[in-house]
């Protein structure tokens, strides 16, 4: 692994040296809460100032650039009587994402094992994900975040170049070539003892503000036995059924296909959807029986999915404790509080 | 509005005769499919039009698809909705006043209707009964949710009957287009908003451009009300104004409320 270290004017100068040649995206605020406060999303950064790499974190996952929540799969050029297929991966340039938290590096790196290392790759989300330079950000932990108990506090893989700010000049680490070539054109040094020591000592300053910890021990075996648990129905009692949770969520991959004719019947598209467990017809089938009507149960396996399934397949969890689907839900559904009245049989809130 | 057999991978296409019929509305769900030029001529050569008063003199009865908007408030209106159900093959509730009632029902709510009446239209009544939405007085096979109605939902239900593929109408609640939009949840803004119990369909119209949702779709297919009304009281929303929009177009009234959960 290489390490730099720069002043902190040369990020603007990386920062404009990118822009100047690529399609950048990054931390941006989007508006402001009716308390004043930011509210921060992943958009396109046309100047420096744009970028807000100090963001708390964003409302939506930076998933939408790998994953949109509408693609078109493929269309179908359709003549008298024949009809011709055109696929499209729908990248248009290769992208910078600017400033990801090492949650949603980790939330990548796991999409990665489904829709990449798997038996079926999805050739869609690998040329977005191919095509992507990915810059890392330190960050600041929230009070909804839990990450160190997911083990997704730090990101090993899964970017280009990752950046932590030690006060007064910026600690690089480097993984690509591509981020060693970019980091040519500005000014760096090799890291001395003292900036180690800055660096340790701003990770242990940020362990210690991590408030929100969910104790994930057995949490498999735990969930098997507490599958029939009454705190299912109260926590389905609460939902809305909205789906919001699975939209905001950076490692909810899960879909639905359509098919369309345009209405000059020139045309036909096979349209994908991202869509939730928790919607009404997501376990729906051909003939209208409904495999999980309740609402209990739908939320149930959005559980079952993300901290049993997931962790029987790949030995870890699908859940990177962005605590992005606590915030987001109205009725103030939080894994940490779901997961802790499972594993105390009851709800205790 | 004659015109050739369209075909579709050599198949010819079923060209329906449809008519459009307005009860007590603005008209303004038909106004819609006109207000849509560039597939308008596409629009029109998938079926045979043989009645539709905002935009043509002729009027034949004989049709086998009736769309129809507005709500019924006159004995008359319940003849002429009868007469129109004998004739189609397909009735289609074209419009949340034909779906629900509309923005009409409102006047439902007060116990003496002949006050309301007095109010509107003091020295010079009208017959207008208590407003009701068109399957309280026929069967309804279809029905097209929305104030007004979405042009392209329109366009596809109609593609769809020609290609004879099947019509889906979505029954998750509007959050999850709000959410595609990438919008910023109107409750983080202070707004309230019946997105997470209403159906969507419409692409969030109403958040999409910053103002909260008022339910013209009606409820979604799985709708929380208990959970939706204790989440707007904690958002500090007056009953008042929670009861205003849940009532705006009547799609709730089926849906219990408790009372409890608002006082």
């Amino acid at each position: 692994m290489i390490f730099r270290v720069f002043e902190k004017e040369e990020l603007k100068k990386l920062v404009e040296l990118l822009i100047a040649h690529n399609r950048v995206v990054g931390p941006v605020e989007a508006g402001k809460d009716s308390s004043g406060i930011p509210i921060y999303a992943f958009g396109e950064i046309f100047e420096f100032k744009d970028l807000r790499l100090n963001y708390t974190t964003t409302k939506l996952s930076a998933k939408k650039y790998f994953l949109p929540f509408k693609e078109e799969l493929a269309t179908f050029r359709m003549d008298t009587m024949n009809w011709q297929k055109e696929i499209n991966y729908n990248v248009k340039s290769p992208l910078i994402l600017f400033g990801l938290h090492p949650c949603d590096i980790n939330a990548l790196n796991k999409l990665d094992k489904v829709l990449i290392h798997s038996d079926y790759p999805m050739p869609y989300y690998l040329a977005k994900r191919k095509n992507t330079f990915i810059v890392g950000v330190n960050c600041e932990p929230q009070p909804s975040c839990f990450c160190r108990s997911m083990g997704t506090d730090t990101a090993m893989h899964g970017f280009d170049l990752f950046i932590t700010d030690l006060g007064n000049r910026y600690f690089a680490e480097i993984h690509t070539d591509t981020a060693y070539n970019f980091l040519k054109h500005i000014k760096t040094t090799e890291p001395c003892e003292d900036d180690h020591v800055r660096y340790m000592k701003i990770v242990s300053e940020r362990n210690k503000k991590f408030v929100t910890y969910v104790d994930t021990t057995d949490l498999m075996k735990i969930l098997d036995m507490e599958f029939q648990s009454e705190v299912w129905k109260h926590w389905g009692d609460r939902c809305l059924a909205c789906g919001t949770c699975s939209s905001v969520c950076p490692t909810c991959y899960c879909y639905g296909v359509e098919e369309s004719v345009d209405i000059d019947l020139k045309r036909a598209r096979k349209l994908k959807m991202l869509y939730s467990c928790n919607l009404i017809d997501f376990a729906e089938v051909a003939g209208g029986h409904n495999f999980r009507p309740e609402r209990s149960t739908r939320l149930k396996y959005r559980y079952y999915h993300k901290h049993r399934g997931f962790v029987e397949a790949f030995e870890e969890s699908l859940c990177v404790g962005c605590g992005r689907c606590g915030e987001a839900c109205l009725a103030e559904i939080r894994v940490p509080d779901v997961i802790n009245s499972v594993r105390s049989n009851g709800v205790r809130v | 509005m004659d015109g050739e057999v369209r075909t579709y991978l050599g198949v010819p296409l079923y060209r329906p005769k449809v008519a459009f019929f307005e009860f007590t509305s603005c008209e303004g769900c038909q106004l819609q499919i006109l207000n849509n030029e560039v597939n308008l001529l596409d629009f029109f050569s998938l079926i045979e039009v043989v009645n539709f008063r905002e935009v043509m003199t002729e009027r034949s009865d004989d049709y086998e698809i009736a769309f129809v908007e507005g709500s019924i408030t006159t004995d008359n209106e319940i003849k002429r909705l009868k007469r129109i159900r004998r004739q189609a093959k397909m009735l289609i509730a074209f419009g949340s006043c034909a779906c629900f009632g509309g923005v009409n029902q409102l006047k439902n709510r007060f116990r003496d209707l002949d006050y309301v009446k007095r109010e509107v239209y003091g020295e010079h009544p009208v017959e207008s009964k208590k407003v009701r939405a068109i399957d309280e007085i026929v069967d309804v096979d279809l029905r097209i949710y929305g104030c007004p109605v979405r042009k392209e939902e329109v366009e596809k239900i109609v593609l769809h009957i020609a290609l004879g593929k099947s019509l889906t109408v979505p029954k998750y609640p509007v959050c999850v287009e709000c959410k595609a939009n990438e919008n910023i949840c109107l409750f983080d803004l202070g707004e309230p908003c019946l997105g997470p119990i209403t159906r969507a369909g419409c692409n969030a119209w109403c958040p999409t451009n910053r103002a909260g949702c008022w339910g013209c779709r009606g409820p979604a297919e799985d709708v929380n009300m208990e959970e939706m009304l204790r989440i707007m009281k904690g958002h500090g929303f007056s009953e008042e104004t929670i009861m205003d929009r849940l009532e705006c177009f009547g799609g709730f009234s089926p849906v219990k409320i408790p009372e409890e959960s608002i006082r």
